[in-house]
């Protein structure tokens, strides 16, 4: 029971360190980062919560993670045509849901 | 058909199409029109089993609460999914004809992609199912404001999904405590134990403030104009009419189901944040340059107004919910039909200035009109759906007696007032030129239908109160 509580604090004070990295951070990789984290540190909150032998906390932090490489598949996505010169800016149209690069 | 059979397709008709359109590139259009016209259908085939055969329940797939994925549609859902399936056609219409070649798959296929998030997450029947649907709509609505590809489309959007993340794990956060306290993550299970739960202030703390940032609720909006206004027009009408009401449809099922409407401070803090919101982007709205920018902070506030009616719900009932939903409904119309109408402009005049315009009344007088009715609406003039839900919303308000919002209420439609008439100043009056380019039609039969719709709301008021039923 202790290591649980132990695992929710530290969930607890890494999020706050995502958030707080997200505020003050400048470049947007690195606050794309800070996401990362938190979002890490809620998934070790959720499965901290949970009973023993409870299948549910896993089910759902499982489909957190896809989301979250959604998204920072995305997320890095949009960097990269951030930081291209605006060569194709006319192609550009195609952010696509799952973050592929369209050819 | 069943009405509970129903649920399930509503999700997977346009998320069919969306998957669709991204993997084929043939047959585009036609992807388009039937996935939104598609949804319309069942939209009202839900909307017209409701009364008789009362809020649905359909477990998918057979699994039960705890595991399985549950979904349920009751008067709310039911209103918001018809209002979305209604303007998504019309969005359609003007997207065929303002997109062209890989734009318009790309633009397909994340639309109904976006579609199907909204329509999942207004039948979605417990947290965690809210939370992905949260996160698809939050992707798909980033990805089409990228749609734009300019770099500084591309710098809104990245700001956007930073916000729209945020959002989610706070939320997702206040899910974990609730989970973690009360075992379950059924809405129907959870109804009323949020304030007895240990945790649960924390939790709704949590919950409501990532769907605040989420909804672009005043001061938690500084990602909204520059996302909205450097969008494509289309998306500018999705994103502002539709998504951002998603946020906040939630916070209203999760207050009032899960927490009774709970804690007096609750009530108070976000009635302030509206009436902030209402006066403050009201303001900022009269002094934006550009015409698209002015439309998005208009945008930031109107949230107000539906922050406050949201605020009096627990104290003055159904007259306030149905302020609430009135208001919500005729800003979806009003302002999808609006961008789409300075949308038609600034793709004449190739700017979206606003004391640039070229007075265009007589070559674009569908976008024009299309303006004045959405313009009507706004500023809550009567016989238009705004005007409905002012009505309400200022009836709710003198029966709690909060009348420092009659104040807040008249003083927005004022500064209302002041900033589409700034924009009908530079639409309407004789042109001295000779007309150079055309729009196609459809992109401005499309603007004033909403516009026209808006106004149309006022006489429909009471149909759409009967639909909506009792408070959740």
């Amino acid at each position: 029971m202790t290591g649980q509580a132990l695992y929710a604090v530290v969930g607890c004070a890494l999020f706050c360190l995502g958030f707080h990295a997200l505020v003050v951070a400048a470049h947007p990789l690195r606050r794309l980062l800070a996401v990362n984290v938190m979002g890490s540190s809620v998934f070790l909150v959720l499965v901290a919560g949970s009973a023993p032998g409870d299948p549910l906390p896993q089910a759902l932090v499982i489909t957190g993670i896809v989301v979250a490489v959604a998204a920072t598949a995305l997320g890095l996505n949009l960097l990269l045509r951030l930081s291209v010169p605006a060569a194709d800016g006319e192609s550009g149209g195609g952010e696509s849901g799952n973050g592929r690069q369209p050819s | 058909m069943n009405g509970a059979a129903l649920l399930p397709l509503l999700v997977l008709w346009p998320l069919a199409g969306g998957l669709l359109a991204l993997v084929a590139p043939r047959g585009v259009r036609f992807v388009l029109g039937a996935g939104t016209t598609g949804n319309l259908v069942l939209a009202l085939s839900l909307a017209a089993a409701l009364p008789a055969a009362g809020p649905f329940n359909h477990a998918v797939g057979g699994w039960g609460a705890p595991l399985g994925i549950a979904l349920r549609a009751d008067g709310l859902s039911t209103v918001l999914v018809l209002i979305t399936a209604f303007v998504a056609p019309l969005l359609a219409l003007h997207a065929s004809a303002a997109y062209a070649g890989p734009e318009r798959r790309y633009f397909t296929g994340l639309f109904l992609l976006c579609l199907a998030a909204l329509n999942g997450l207004f039948v979605a029947g417990d947290l965690f199912n809210l939370y992905v649907t949260l996160e698809l709509l939050g992707l798909s609505a980033v990805a089409l404001a990228a749609l734009g590809g300019g770099p500084t489309a591309l710098a809104a959007s990245l700001r956007y999904l930073l916000a729209t993340l945020t959002g989610s794990l706070l939320y997702l956060l206040g899910v974990a405590l609730l989970y973690r306290a009360a075992g379950t993550l059924d809405l129907a299970q959870l109804a009323g134990q949020g304030t007895g739960l240990p945790g649960g202030p924390l939790a709704f703390a949590l919950m409501a403030a990532g769907l605040l940032l989420k909804a672009a609720v005043f001061p938690l909006h500084f990602w909204l104009p520059p996302a909205h206004a450097n969008a494509t027009p289309p998306v500018s009408a999705a994103l502002s009419g539709l998504v951002v009401k998603a946020p906040l449809y939630l916070v209203l099922r999760l207050w009032l189901s899960i927490y009774d409407g709970a804690w007096p401070l609750v009530a108070e803090l976000l009635a302030a944040l509206g009436a902030a919101g209402v006066l403050w982007c009201s303001l900022q709205a009269v002094l934006q340059p550009r015409a698209k920018l002015l439309v998005a902070y208009s945008t930031v506030a109107q949230l107000g107004y539906l922050l406050i009616a949201l605020a009096l719900v627990p104290a003055a009932g159904l007259t306030a919910y149905g302020a609430f939903v009135l208001l919500l409904v005729s800003h979806v119309l009003a302002k999808a039909g609006l961008f789409l109408a300075v949308g038609n402009l600034a793709r004449r005049a190739r700017h979206d200035r606003i004391d640039g315009f070229e007075r265009v009344v007589q070559h674009m007088p569908l976008s024009a009109g299309a303006i004045a009715l959405a313009g009507v609406s706004l500023m809550g003039l009567p016989p238009s759906g705004g005007f409905s839900g002012k009505w309400l919303l200022l009836q709710a308000g003198i029966a709690t007696g909060a009348w420092w919002l009659v104040g807040v209420v008249l003083l927005g439609g004022l500064l209302a007032a002041v900033y589409i008439f700034k924009l009908i100043e530079h639409t309407f009056g004789g042109s001295d030129r000779p007309d150079a380019t055309a729009l196609p039609r459809r992109m401005e039969w499309a603007a004033l239908a909403l516009g026209g719709s808006a106004v149309g709301l006022g006489f429909l008021g009471q149909p759409l109160l009967a639909l909506l039923g009792g408070l959740p």
